[in-house]
Formats: structure tokens, C-alpha cells, sequence
């Protein structure tokens, strides 16, 4: 972890209630993605947790959806602002076990960090098929930047108002070596029960540090208790408890 | 500047200390700078046997604060030995604060006589807030005569420092913390956090799992600095305050309460390195109000 100070270089809508900030500042503390950033808003005493979209070491991009009070004031920030960040957070994912197709699942604003993997993965030579799964048309966003990575993607959406109508469930491959997903739990369960294969996934939950120290973040798995902040937010899927 | 206090006899560089709870065992602290620059620091609250604490979400943001409901996760006592303790000697060298709870008597005094014999270990900070499951699930930390039946079940298993931690959530914080002083205690320290809530707009529902939690930061520190000076005023021995403090100046404040130390909770996971931070600060901040020696200005508000 690392305590920076990164500029807003861009904030801009990219779908319904969905923005992109880029943010310009040493980021060389980021090193896996999955990991997150932590971030002091003015006016509000908790951090906000968001994942890595994309980053180097000069900078990075995030995605949020406004669900709130912080994440509206977000929207506000214009290029020039100054922002505290707690940095290379949390424990992204391992590419090590992907095989040479691996299969991408990412729902609504867990799609981020299922960029970054994907890019790391493209990177290492391997084949990511990418599945990623909205309500309605207004909510889509990231398909180009994913093709224009080299990944092969199909979009669901629940209405059918736009790709294929269903779930990311119901468009699986035939082939895939391994899966990663982030989206809400119910869908990271959909996946978990129809994947052939094991894998990977992202969790969320309520953080009072984002770096371990609170116990704020605990979940129950089946390798012991695992702090979400530190431990996670990426655990394998023999570890997670569906409930 | 003299920045140096006595706690029950124990000298500290310096009146600032991590509270339990929002330091872990320093290792997480450790890695970002040297924690040794502490007064000293109160571990996660520690119980006999091992807990993995309330279901999640356990965290709650308020104006000005936060609402907390870990209920206490922590490794039992035996395994803090074991395994905390030791990592901790290889990061921080001087005495720690061993904050321990129960749920009954005999579980306070058995964690109690076991930490205290470890060397590491300063002073131990008895937390009666909790539940007593044989006293109907009040609170120890609510009726003076369970909170010096506690105090005193301690004393009479330990050689170190006792300090007994109390909860706000009173209608009469002077009573309880003379029931622990005429029990024996070496030393008080408080506030706990406060009761409260929040209700999530979108489900209608609390957004505590355990609907509930205790509330800190910033928007307790007057409650605080009230109930530091009342008892303070009340007892003699020591008093550590706490509760909402997030700067030097707050600090200070708290010491003209009437704190021979003081505890530093939520800011830690705000911003890591507060701790450090306001210890830096102290100096130029005792220089500006004309303070040459912290010890004494303690209770000068009385
Ligand atoms: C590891 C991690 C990565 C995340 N990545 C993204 C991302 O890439 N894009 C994105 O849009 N969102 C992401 N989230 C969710 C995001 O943190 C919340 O939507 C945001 O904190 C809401 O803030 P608010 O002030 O608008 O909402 P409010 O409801 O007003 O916030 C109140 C409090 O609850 C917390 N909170 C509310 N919803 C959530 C939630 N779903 N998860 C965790 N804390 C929450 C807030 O942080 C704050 O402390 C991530 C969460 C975690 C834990
Ligand atoms: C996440 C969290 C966990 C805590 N755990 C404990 C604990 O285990 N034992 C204890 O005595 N107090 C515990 N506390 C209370 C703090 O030590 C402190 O009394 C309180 O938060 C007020 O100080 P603050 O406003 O500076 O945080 C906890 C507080 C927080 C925020
Ligand atoms: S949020 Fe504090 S330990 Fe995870």
C-alpha cells in the first residue's frame, strides 16, 4: 500500500449513471490486477474502495457508478482536482492458473477490474473470451476497449435491448480453461454453479481502512476467516461460501 | 518540549496511543512506518476463546463518523501468545497495551492473569462493554457493582497495571468509573464507542447486519472530552481519553481534560499514518499554546 496524491485529468459519463476518471499521479504501488484504490473525498470521513479499470505507472482509470452521496460528489470533480488515495490495495488476481482460454465474466460496474485482467492476460499471450452481462442498453460500456484488446466478447443484457437476451450464464463457451468474474454476488453464483472449471472472484463489501486493520471487511470461507480489504478481494472459488 | 507523561508508572515518550481495535496487533502499521515513535499501543480486543465476531456489513458511515459492529473478531488468547505477541516483539519494543473482554467474570480473569505474564505486555485494558451473559446480556461496563466485581476478579490475578475501559452508552459515567476505582483499578480509560445506527434508503433496512453498532471519529470528541473531564474531576487515579481525537490540538484538549494519556481510534484507518502524524505535530502545536511540558497540562481545565 501506498499513500499518493493523484490528479483528475478526465471525469466524463460513459454510460447511465456510469462515469470514468482518470487519474494522473505515481501508481507504481498498483501491481496486480483486482486490486483497488481507496479514496478521501472532501466532506466524507470513509475512504471509497473502486478497482483498478486500467493503470501504469504514471497513472490510472477508474470506473463508478453513482449509487450515493460520495460517488455524486465524484461527479462534481473536474481536471485539476487533487485526490488522497490509498493505493495498490487488496489482493488482485492470479493469472498463473488462467490456462491458455480463459473465460471472463464481468457484471455491470464489477466490469473494471475484468479489464485490467484482461489486458494483463492479452499480455502474457493468452486468448480471454470476455462475457459481460447488463440490464438494458444504456448501461453497456467497455465493449470496444475489450475487442480492442484482441478478446472475443459477448454482452448480455436481462431486457435483450441490446447483444444477446439472458445472462452471462446462458452464453458460456464450449471451451474455456478457467474463469475470472466480478458483478454482484448472485451473478458471481450463477457463474460459480454453471462453470466447468474452477476460478476466481471478486468481492465487495462495506470497509472501514481498506488495508487491514479494522476487521470491518471479514467474511467466512473455507480456508478460515478472510479479510475482503486485504486477503481479498480476489479469492478462489474453492474458498468462497455461497450462501 | 517536554512530551514525556508517566502512565501507572510506566514512562511513555509520548501521551499517543493506538486504540484497541483500530491498530490490529501494528503489523499492518508497521509496514508503513516505525511504530516505535508511539507512546505505546492497545491491541485488538482479546478474548478466551477464538470469535469470528458479527456478519457483515459491520461497517456504517455517519456524518463525521463511523459505525462499527466487528463484534470482536480476534484469535483467542491463547493464540495471541503464540503467534501475535512474538511478530509483534520483532516491530515494536516497548510495553504494550493488552486490551482484553469477556463474557462473564471468570473469562476476564482468565485472559487477564495469562497476558499478564507476558513480558511485552504494559498495562492491561479490561473493555466492559461488553455483554455479561450471566447477568441477563447487560453490560458489565452499565452498573457499578458488576464493573467492580469485574475490576476487583482482575486485580487479584494481576501484577500489572490494570486500566478499566468504559462504555458511554451511561446514564452515570461518574458512578462507574468510582465503582472501578474503589475496586483497585490502577487507571480508566474511555470513551468506548457510542450506540447507534443507519438506515440504508434503498432497502429501508438498518445497514448494520446486527442493526446496531458503535459509533466513533470525530462526532463523538465532545461527548468525550465531557465525560473525560467529569471523571477525571471524580477519581485519582490516571485517565486515558479517547474519542473522536484526530489531531495534536485535540490531543492537548483532551489532557487539559483532565487525560494523562490519550488513544487515537478511527483516524488510524482514515489515514494511516495519523498517528505518527499528530506525534510529529506535537511540538510546534505545544509551542504555539505555550506549552513547554505536557504532564502539566493535565486537568488544568478542572
Ligand atoms: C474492493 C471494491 C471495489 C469496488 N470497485 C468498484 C468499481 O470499480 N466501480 C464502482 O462503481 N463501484 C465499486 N465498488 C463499490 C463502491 O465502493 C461503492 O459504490 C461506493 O463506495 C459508494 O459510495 P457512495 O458514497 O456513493 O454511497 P453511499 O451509500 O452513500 O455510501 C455510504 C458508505 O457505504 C459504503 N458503500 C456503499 N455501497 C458500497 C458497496 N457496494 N461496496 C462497498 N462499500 C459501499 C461507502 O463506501 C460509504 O462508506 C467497489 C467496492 C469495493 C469494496
Ligand atoms: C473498528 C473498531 C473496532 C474496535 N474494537 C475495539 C475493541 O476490540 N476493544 C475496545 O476496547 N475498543 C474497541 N473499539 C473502540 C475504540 O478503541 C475507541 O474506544 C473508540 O473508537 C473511540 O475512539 P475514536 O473515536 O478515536 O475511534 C473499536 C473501534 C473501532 C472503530
Ligand atoms: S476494511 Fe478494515 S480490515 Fe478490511
Amino acid at each position: 500500500m501506498e499513500q499518493v496524491t493523484l490528479n483528475v485529468m478526465d471525469n466524463r459519463p460513459i454510460a447511465r449513471s456510469v462515469w470514468q476518471m482518470t487519474l494522473m499521479g505515481p501508481c507504481s504501488a498498483v501491481k496486480e490486477p483486482g486490486q483497488f484504490v481507496d479514496i478521501k473525498l472532501e466532506g466524507f470521513i470513509l475512504r471509497r474502495p473502486f478497482a483498478v479499470c486500467d493503470w501504469n505507472t504514471m497513472g490510472m482509470t477508474i470506473i463508478y457508478k453513482v449509487v450515493g452521496k460520495g460517488t455524486d460528489k465524484m461527479t462534481e470533480l473536474l481536471p485539476g482536482c487533487q485526490l488522497d488515495c490509498l493505493i495498490g490495495l487488496g489482493n488482485g488476481f492470479d493469472t498463473a492458473p488462467s490456462g491458455e482460454a480463459p473465460l471472463l465474466i464481468g457484471g455491470g460496474v464489477g466490469t473494471p477490474p475484468i479489464y485490467a485482467l484482461a489486458k494483463k492476460l492479452v499480455s502474457e499471450g493468452k486468448k480471454p473470451q470476455v462475457i459481460l452481462g447488463f440490464k438494458n442498453i444504456q448501461d453497456v460500456f467497455y465493449e470496444n476497449e475489450f475487442r480492442e484488446l484482441g478478446c472475443e466478447v459477448t454482452v448480455t443484457t436481462s431486457d435483450g435491448s441490446y447483444g444477446i437476451k439472458g445472462h452471462v450464464n446462458d452464453v458460456f463457451p464450449e471451451y474455456y480453461t478457467y474463469y475470472y468474474t466480478c458483478g454482484s454476488m448472485s451473478l458471481m453464483k450463477t457463474v460459480h454453479e454453471t462453470a466447468k472449471t474452477e476460478g476466481q472472484l471478486s468481492l465487495e463489501e462495506r470497509m472501514g481502512c481498506g488495508f487491514g486493520a479494522c476487521m470491518g471487511c471479514s467474511v467466512k470461507t473455507h480456508s478460515g476467516y478472510k479479510r475482503v480489504c486485504k486477503d481479498g478481494p480476489v479469492l478462489t472459488s474453492s474458498e468462497v461460501i455461497f450462501d | 518540549m517536554g512530551t514525556k507523561v508517566t502512565l501507572c508508572g510506566i514512562e511513555l515518550d509520548n501521551p499517543v496511543i493506538p486504540a484497541s481495535g483500530t491498530f490490529g496487533y501494528g503489523y499492518e502499521f508497521a509496514e508503513l512506518y516505525d511504530i516505535n515513535c508511539l507512546g505505546s499501543f492497545s491491541f485488538k480486543g482479546t478474548t478466551k476463546e477464538p470469535r469470528f465476531g458479527n456478519p457483515t456489513p459491520r461497517i456504517a458511515e455517519t456524518p463525521s463518523g463511523m459505525i462499527n459492529s466487528v463484534g470482536l473478531q480476534n484469535p483467542g488468547v491463547e493464540k495471541v501468545i503464540s503467534e501475535e505477541l512474538p511478530k509483534l516483539k520483532k516491530v515494536f519494543y516497548k510495553p504494550v497495551m493488552a486490551n482484553v473482554s469477556g463474557f462473564s467474570v471468570d473469562e476476564y480473569v482468565y485472559t487477564c492473569s495469562l497476558l499478564d505474564k507476558e513480558e511485552q505486555v504494559g498495562w492491561l485494558e479490561v473493555n466492559i462493554s461488553c455483554p455479561n451473559v450471566h447477568g441477563g446480556g447487560m453490560s458489565f461496563g452499565t452498573d457499578p457493582k458488576a464493573a467492580g466485581e469485574v475490576t476487583r476478579a482482575v486485580k487479584s490475578v494481576c501484577r500489572k497495571p490494570v486500566i478499566i475501559k468504559l462504555t458511554p452508552n451511561v446514564t452515570d459515567i461518574v458512578s462507574i468509573a468510582k465503582a472501578c476505582e474503589e475496586s483497585g483499578a490502577d487507571g480508566i480509560s474511555l470513551i468506548n464507542t457510542l450506540l447507534g445506527m443507519r438506515i440504508d434508503l434503498n432497502s429501508g433496512r438498518p445497514v448494520i447486519a446486527m442493526n446496531t453498532g458503535g459509533l466513533s471519529g470525530p462526532a463523538v470528541f465532545p461527548v468525550a472530552l465531557r465525560m473525560v473531564y467529569e471523571v477525571s474531576r471524580a477519581v485519582k487515579i490516571p485517565v486515558v481519553g479517547m474519542g473522536g481525537v484526530f489531531s495534536a490540538e485535540d490531543v492537548i484538549e483532551m489532557m487539559m481534560a483532565g487525560a494523562t494519556a490519550v488513544e487515537v481510534g478511527t483516524a488510524n484507518l482514515i489515514q494511516p499514518y495519523a498517528s505518527r502524524d499528530i506525534i510529529s505535530s506535537l511540538p510546534a502545536v505545544m509551542e504555539r499554546y505555550g506549552i513547554t511540558d505536557l504532564a502539566e497540562i493535565v486537568g488544568i481545565a478542572h
